[in-house]
Formats: C-alpha cells, structure tokens, sequence
C-alpha cells in the first residue's frame, strides 16, 4: 500500500516517450473500473477486478485526453515528492494553467484522475488526491491514535467523550492506532439513526462502537473500519434501510467494494460486515407497514439482480438478502428505517444486541 | 347601384319612427322605370377607382412600389419583345413626405404616336390579355391603373416621351383618364424632335436614339428594406441579369446593377391554348367568335395540340356532326362537345414556349447582389397545369458570413422574372419551401416553419400564364402539379448543398484534428520533461517527432 507510486509513473512516462521516438503511436492501458469488469471473491469476501483493460492509444483524436492524463501523472509525482495533497476541486483549478489542455468540467478531471489511479492500481490518496467528502461519523467505546501534523506526537482521541457529536473519520486513515473493549461495530447508514442511538446512550449500553456512513460509504471511511476490525478483531454489523439503494449499494460497496474502485477494492472494503437490518423477505413474513417502491428503486433491483457479481455469487451466501423476486411498484416496498424505528427496526437492533454470542 | 336607394327608404323609416305614433306613411317604391333610369354601365377605371386595394394601390408604401414595378415590366417586356437587351433608369424623387415623383425611362423600340394615349390612359388595353404567353405583363391594367392612381391623389398627368428610333422625332404626351369612359384625354402633344436626357448624378448629357420615358406624380410613402422598391429594384436585377439597372433612390443615393448576361433570354413563344385548360364559359365565347365554318376545323385551328384527326374524334365521341356549324354547338351540344375533349387523350402542350433564366445566369444574377460561398441553381424541363405548360428554377446562395446564420432563410420568389414581394405566406412557393425537409441537407428547421440557415433561396416560376390568388399578382396559387415541380427543384438544389455543407463539415473537422495537434503536443512535451526531466532538446524532438507521426497518419485516414 505505501510503496511510492513515483517510479511507476516515471516508467509509464518512460514507454511513452520511447514509443514516441520510435515514431510509433504511444498507448496507455487502463483497467476497465465497471462491475462488468469484477468478479466476488466468495472465500476472500470482496470484489476483485477482472483483466479487462482499454487501451487509450494517442491518434488525432485522443491526443487532448492523453496530454491531460500526462499532465495529471506529473501533477501527481509533484504532489508526492512534495509531500503535498490537493483535493480533486484544487487539482482541477491546477489545469487551469494547462492553457489549451486545461478541464473544462470537474467530472472531467475527475474521470482522468480515476484513470490514473486505475492506471497504476493504487489508491488516489497515493497519488497524493484526496476527496473533498467527510469519512464518517464515530462514537463509543474507541480510542483513536493519531499524530500531530506538525510535531509528530501521538495524540489519544477518545471516542466516549465528543458528548452529543461525533469524531469525524479522516481522509486518510493507514497510519491509526486503535484501543478498544467493544463487543462489536454498529455501521449506520443514516446520520438521523445515528444521533439517535447516541441520544439513547446505546453504544454505553450495547458497549459498541457507532460509525455513521451518511449514505455510500466513502473509501476513508471502509479502510477505518476495516483496519479497526481487523485490528481488534471485533464483528461488523451493517444497519441499512431495507430497500435496494441500502441493500445493493450501500451494503454491497461496504462489504465488498465498488466497481469505480475495482483495483483497490481489497483494501477499501469490509468482508467481515453482516447484514443488520430489514430484508424483503422480513415484510412478506413479518407483514411490516410498507410505502410503494420508486421507479427507480425497481429499476435499481433488477439491475442488481441481473449485473451485480455480489448477488449473482455462486454460493449465493447472501442469499437471504437477494431480493426473492424483482419487486414492483404496487409490491410495496420495506419501509425506511424511520418509518419503523417503533414498530421493527430499533427492537430488532436492541434484541440482536442482547442475544449476540 | 340599388343602394342608395335603400338607403333613402331606410332613412325614411328611421323619420317615421322618431315623429308621431301616427299612422305610418306609405313606404315609397319605385317602379321599374325608375330603377331603369338609374342602371347604367359602369365604366371599368369608375370601378378600380374604388377598389384600388385589387391592383396593389392598397397603401401609399405600396402604391410606389406598384407603380414602378409597372413601368419596370413593361420596360423590360417592351426591350425583350424588340431584342433589345434593357438598359433601364429608374428614378423616384422625394416632392414631399407623402408625394413622389417616379420616372422609369428605358431603351426599348418605342411607341408609335397613335397609341400612346391609349396604352398609358386606358384600362385594359393592351398586347398581352389575348395571347398566351410568358410576358410580365397579361392583363393590360398595370400602368394605366398607375396614371389614374396618381391623377386621383395628385391631379397630375402621366406624362410620356416615346422614339422610336434615330431618325424619328420624340414625341412628349401629358395624359389625363376620363374614369367615366375608360377614355385617354391628352392634355399637351409635344413634338420634341431630338430627345436629349441629363444624367440625374453625373450631369452628362446624352441624346435618346429610341425608347420610352415613363413620369408620374403619386401619393406615397418610401420605405426601405425587403418590401420595399429598393428590394424590388435589386431583385428584379437577380431575376434579370441581362439588363442593365440604374435607381436613383429618393435619398439620391444611386445604385447600379450592372448587365452580367450578354445575350438576350430565349423569346418566348405564343401559344394558341390547349383544350385540357379551358372552361366551358370559354369554350362557348370561343364557339361564338371563331371564323372557323365546322366545329371539327374550329377544334383544329383554335386548340393546341389539337390534329384533323384527333378533332373528327372528339366531335364523334360527342355525338355531333362532323359539319355542325360552331355557333350552333355553342347553343345546343357544347356541353357535350366540352366533356369529350376533357376526355380525349391528347400531347401535353408545348412546352418550348417558355423562356427560362437557366441556371448559370440564375447563380450569376445571385451573385451580383448575394455575397455567399456557396451558390446552386437548377432549372427544371417545362411541365403543365390545367393545360398551360410552366417551368420552376430555383436557385440558392449559402454561408459566407454575410448572411445572417440564425435566422430564417431569406426566399425572393420571381414569376416570369417579376419579383412577388407581398403574400408571401400565401404563396404556393413558400408553402413548398416550408414542406420540403430541408434536415436532409444539414440545415435547421423548426415544423411548419422557412428552414433557418444562412441562405437566399430564390424560386422562379414561367409560365404563358401564371396562376396568381390574386389580380395584384402577389402570390402563386398552389395547383398540385406547380407545388410538385417547385419541390422536385428544391430537392435538386437542397442536394447539391447538402453536399457541399457535408464537405464543409469534413474540412472543418480535418482542421479542427489539425489544429488539436498543434495545440495539444506541447503539453505532452511538458508532462513528459516534468516526469522524466527530460531536457529542452529533447522535448523539442519527442513533439517535432510525435506531431510527424500523427500528421501522417491523419493523412492516412
């Protein structure tokens, strides 16, 4: 993980130039990052990427999209060298200056950024980017130990003591220490549950440790709590809303990774996570109160059922979190979390609790 | 002329109301005697005097521009008809805000002395109304229908200088129109002998060998622009490149359009009508006036395309005599006779009557006025309607930064070398224009709308007689096989710029590749010398190298 990425960007560079004084077109190969290009790891518990690469090979028309990924490696030895970050927002202003060559858009810096990072199968923190969105909420029994940026001393952050707030993941999280007693993690995919369980003092109760997602998990956030687990060898419980944005997003990247970030996704995922929450089957046998399904919630379902490896697993492990059958719109679909905090959700969290091991 | 005398009994009825309830007084009717003594003929100028709006005198802007293009048609059919090719002058003075002057002088063959008062100072007297044949002219009303409008608003006379050739005296005619009789009543009769002219800008003098000077005093208002005459002026130079314009504006700025074909058009042809374009009321007048002894010869000599032969057939299948005398049909079997000669089968009219632009002289006469880099013309084979052979030209010029790019496209419609500027939405050319789908060719267009590209698109139709949906001669009317016809011409000329913008695209997008290589190589010398650190010379030949290879392959694709 930490090897420096210089060299391979100097070598890259190298070929590029080679197979331009050679008066032969230079290519650059990338691997493809889409869930058509993974495959799940069913022992190891994540999404690895597959061997399929396009290769960008510079002719008339790719010459502008070529020059920008060169110029977006050099930035990124700059940053490197120098011991500096900038985020994906600066690192487009910095093409600002690439007069003719510059984004127009930030997605499209961003796109070239990935490739990059795909480019050289490392981590875009590596390649010193780092993103601009929060890592996640946590609070509980955790002390984290990290560094003063500046005179290198350790520093103890104690995770009971941020009252009714939180201690906010940062972006980079490889050099943490962690000391615990908790029995396990409880991984929220809402920041309302969240500052609900800490308003009820339940990780006092439980003694756990709460993490808030606020939605996809980003990477900082997953290599946390996968590092922490691993760590402290501590159980991973995941609570999502029981619809298919919860279950095959935000779950599945949680667990298994992401197609975006297919190359890393070994590092940047939490196998060990179990499923804590609603599954459509709950609602069929528990006859929970329901509110119709979107259009693009269905749309989403199908999708996952037909492309996603995660659900499509040989051992079909997860099975009783496959949706049994495509829901529809007038199926009804499992209430949000909210919605059944009373009723189902909480009680089913607090009875998990008091029955674990 | 019942009216106003209804009038009186209404007002009478009204008085009765508003006086006492008393008994009503006997409504007073009139005999039959009286009503003959007020029926009398209504002279033909009595009746255009009232309905001016008919012949283009709707509005004082309108009023000037229908009294030059008068004295223009008839100018360039006077030129055209004696093989002269049309030098023409035309100058419009400004007397005051709402009176100008117009004077349209040319250097046809001349009219001869007797004619003059009748020609300029009688309706519907003319050469053209009998005969079937592409002229600008066809009824005989336009310039005497002016000389009365000027005389109504101004009081003046038309006035007339005509030679007819060197050694002929120029005679000088001031001319007034008595509306009541439809009759010319000169008011001076000038020998001049020589006729010497002042140019209006430069002062050179000149002597007139032979032509014709036209001079009124209207009621008007000038306005510039498309509608107005200096729109008319220029577009009757495109559709006319074979005379020479000169128009001295009312601003006095003076504007030349120069000859820039050097040979007379084609004269057209007359043609007797062909019986699939009649009507039974013709056929009867026909029937009545012809000089022909059986109605077999009458078919024969009086039709088109009407042979001995064929004729015996169509009186056989009508049921008459061979013999039968014509005047005698037209009271008892014309009807009959009508029907078979609807069905008889018969050659398509002449068709080489017609004289077009063609399509060099249509792009020449674009060119002249249309600054465009692209420029297409086609000019189809002569077709029919109702029996009358006609002909559609069209013509376009494209692009070339002058024109406007997002706006509708600009159309100049021409029937017999005549611009049509009015009625443009009525028109059976615009309607083509707005049906044919113009995305084909690579150009915009919203539904039911003129395409929006930069471009002048010019449809001209000939015809021994054009359909016109109305007397002021604005509009084409949309007979299927005219809307057809127009059609088929754009499409030939919308094909050949589709062409040429696909041409254009290619070139604009091999530039655009060239230009990418230039603009984008530095920055893969400079990425490349920021990670290798590479020094300049070196960065100079990886780029010299890589900007090579791809020009090649470019080259190659």
């Amino acid at each position: 993980m930490s090897e420096s990425v210089v060299p391979k960007i100097k070598k890259e560079a190298k070929g590029v130039e080679e197979s331009i004084l050679k008066r032969k077109k230079p290519s650059l190969r990338f691997p493809i990052r889409s869930l058509a290009n993974v495959r799940y790891l069913e022992k190891e518990g994540y999404f690895e990427i597959r061997g399929r690469k396009k290769e960008r090979t510079l002719t008339v028309n790719t010459v502008k999209t070529f020059a920008q990924t060169l110029r977006m490696m050099a930035l990124s030895k700059t940053l490197v060298e120098t011991d500096d970050i900038a985020t994906k927002r600066e690192a487009y202003y910095v093409s600002k200056n690439w007069d003719e060559a510059r984004f127009l858009e930030q997605t499209e810096s961003d796109t070239v950024m990935d490739d990059v990072e795909a480019l050289f199968e490392v981590n875009r923190e590596q390649l010193g980017f780092v993103p601009e969105e929060k890592g996640g909420d946590v609070a509980g029994n955790l002390i984290v130990i990290d560094k003063d940026p500046n005179t290198g001393k350790a520093i103890r952050i104690d995770c009971t003591k941020f009252g009714s707030g939180a201690y906010s993941i940062p972006i980079s999280v490889e050099d943490l220490g962690f000391e615990t007693k908790a029995k396990f993690i409880l991984v929220i995919e809402t920041a309302g549950m969240f500052q609900r369980l800490v308003k009820h003092g339940y990780w006092k109760k439980a003694n756990c440790i709460l993490v808030s997602m606020g939605g996809v998990p980003t990477r900082a956030c997953r290599r946390f709590i996968r590092r922490l687990a691993d760590v402290k060898k501590i159980p991973v419980y995941v609570f999502v809303d029981g619809d298919p944005y919860g279950i095959s997003n935000i779950y599945r990247t949680f667990k298994v990774g992401s197609g975006n970030a297919a190359h890393i996704n070994e590092f940047f995922c939490v196998p060990q996570a179990r499923f804590l929450g609603i599954t459509p089957q709950d609602i069929i046998d528990y006859k929970l109160p329901t509110h119709p399904l979107k259009e693009v919630d269905v749309k989403r379902a199908k999708d996952a059922l037909k492309n996603d490896p995660f659900f499509l697993g040989p051992g079909r492990a997860r099975l009783e979190l496959r949706y049994r059958r495509v829901p529809t719109p007038e199926d009804r679909t499992p209430g949000e979390i909210p919605a059944l905090r009373k009723d189902f959700g909480l009680v089913r969290a607090y009875s998990f609790t008091s029955s674990h091991r | 002329m019942a009216q106003p005398q209804l009038k009186r009994i209404a007002r009478k009825e009204k008085l009765g109301r508003a006086g006492k309830k008393a008994a009503p007084k006997p409504v007073v009717r009139l005999t039959a005697h009286d009503l003959a003594a007020r029926q009398r003929e209504i002279s033909v100028s009595e009746f255009f005097t009232k309905n001016r709006h008919l012949l283009g005198f709707d509005s004082p802007a309108k009023a000037l521009l229908t009294t030059v293009k008068e004295a223009v048609d008839n100018a360039l059919d006077a030129c055209e008809e004696a093989g002269i090719l049309p030098d023409l002058l035309i100058e419009i003075g400004e007397i005051s805000e709402t009176r100008y002057r117009v004077a349209v002088q040319d250097n046809g063959p001349g009219i001869v002395k007797a004619q003059i008062p009748k020609i300029f100072g009688q309706l519907l007297y003319g050469s053209k109304f009998h005969t079937l044949r592409q002229a600008r002219g066809q009824q005989g009303i336009g310039i005497s229908a002016a000389g009365m409008y000027g005389q109504l608003t101004t009081g003046k006379p038309i006035r007339i200088i005509s030679k007819t050739g060197p050694t002929k005296p120029a005679h000088e005619f001031e001319i007034q129109i008595d509306t009541k009789r439809n009759q010319p009543v000169p008011v001076s009769d000038r020998e001049l002998g020589d006729w010497h002219v002042v140019d209006p800008t430069t002062g050179e003098k000149s002597t007139v060998e032979h032509g014709t000077k036209v001079e009124l005093e209207i009621e008007a208002t000038y306005k510039k622009g498309r509608h107005s005459v200096d729109g008319y002026v220029e577009q009757t130079a495109i559709a006319n490149p074979h005379a020479k314009v000169s128009y001295v504006a009312p601003d006095g700025e003076r504007h030349e359009y120069a000859r820039v074909a050097g040979e007379l058009p084609k004269a057209p042809l007359e043609i007797k009508p062909h019986p699939h374009g009649i009507e039974l009321g013709i056929l009867l007048k026909m029937l009545h006036e012809t000089k022909a002894r059986n109605i077999t010869s009458f078919l024969h000599a009086e039709f088109s395309r009407v042979s001995g032969p064929v004729a015996e057939e169509i009186v056989k299948s009508a049921g008459l005599p061979l013999s039968m005398s014509p005047p005698k049909a037209a009271r008892e079997q014309a009807e009959a006779l009508y029907n078979a000669i609807q069905a008889a089968k018969l050659m398509a009219p002449q068709s080489n009557v017609l004289s077009p632009i063609g399509d060099e002289l249509l792009i020449e006469g674009l060119k002249k006025q249309v600054t465009a880099d692209f420029y297409a013309a086609t000019s189809r084979s002569p077709a029919v309607y109702r029996g009358n052979p006609f002909l559609i030209e069209a013509a376009l010029a494209y692009g070339g930064g002058q024109l406007p790019a997002d706006e509708l496209v600009t159309m100049l419609r021409f029937a017999n070398r005549v611009p049509l500027l009015y009625q443009q939405s009525a028109c059976a050319i615009t309607k083509s224009v707005v049906s044919n789908t113009w995305k084909n060719y690579g150009i915009q267009q919203a539904r039911g709308a003129l395409p929006t590209a930069p471009m002048v698109l010019m449809v001209h139709i000939a015809s021994v007689w054009v359909p016109f949906t109305s007397e002021s001669k604005e509009a084409v009317a949309s007979y299927p096989e005219i809307v057809k016809e127009i059609k088929l011409a754009l499409q030939d000329v919308g094909r050949k710029l589709g062409l040429y913008i696909r041409r254009g695209l290619r070139e604009a997008d091999a530039e655009k590749k060239a230009s990418y290589i230039e603009k984008y190589i530095p920055h893969i010398g400079i990425a490349l010398q920021e990670i290798l650190g590479i020094d300049d010379k070196r960065k100079e030949k990886v780029c010299a190298t890589l900007k090579d290879t791809l020009e090649r392959s470019r080259k190659n694709e």
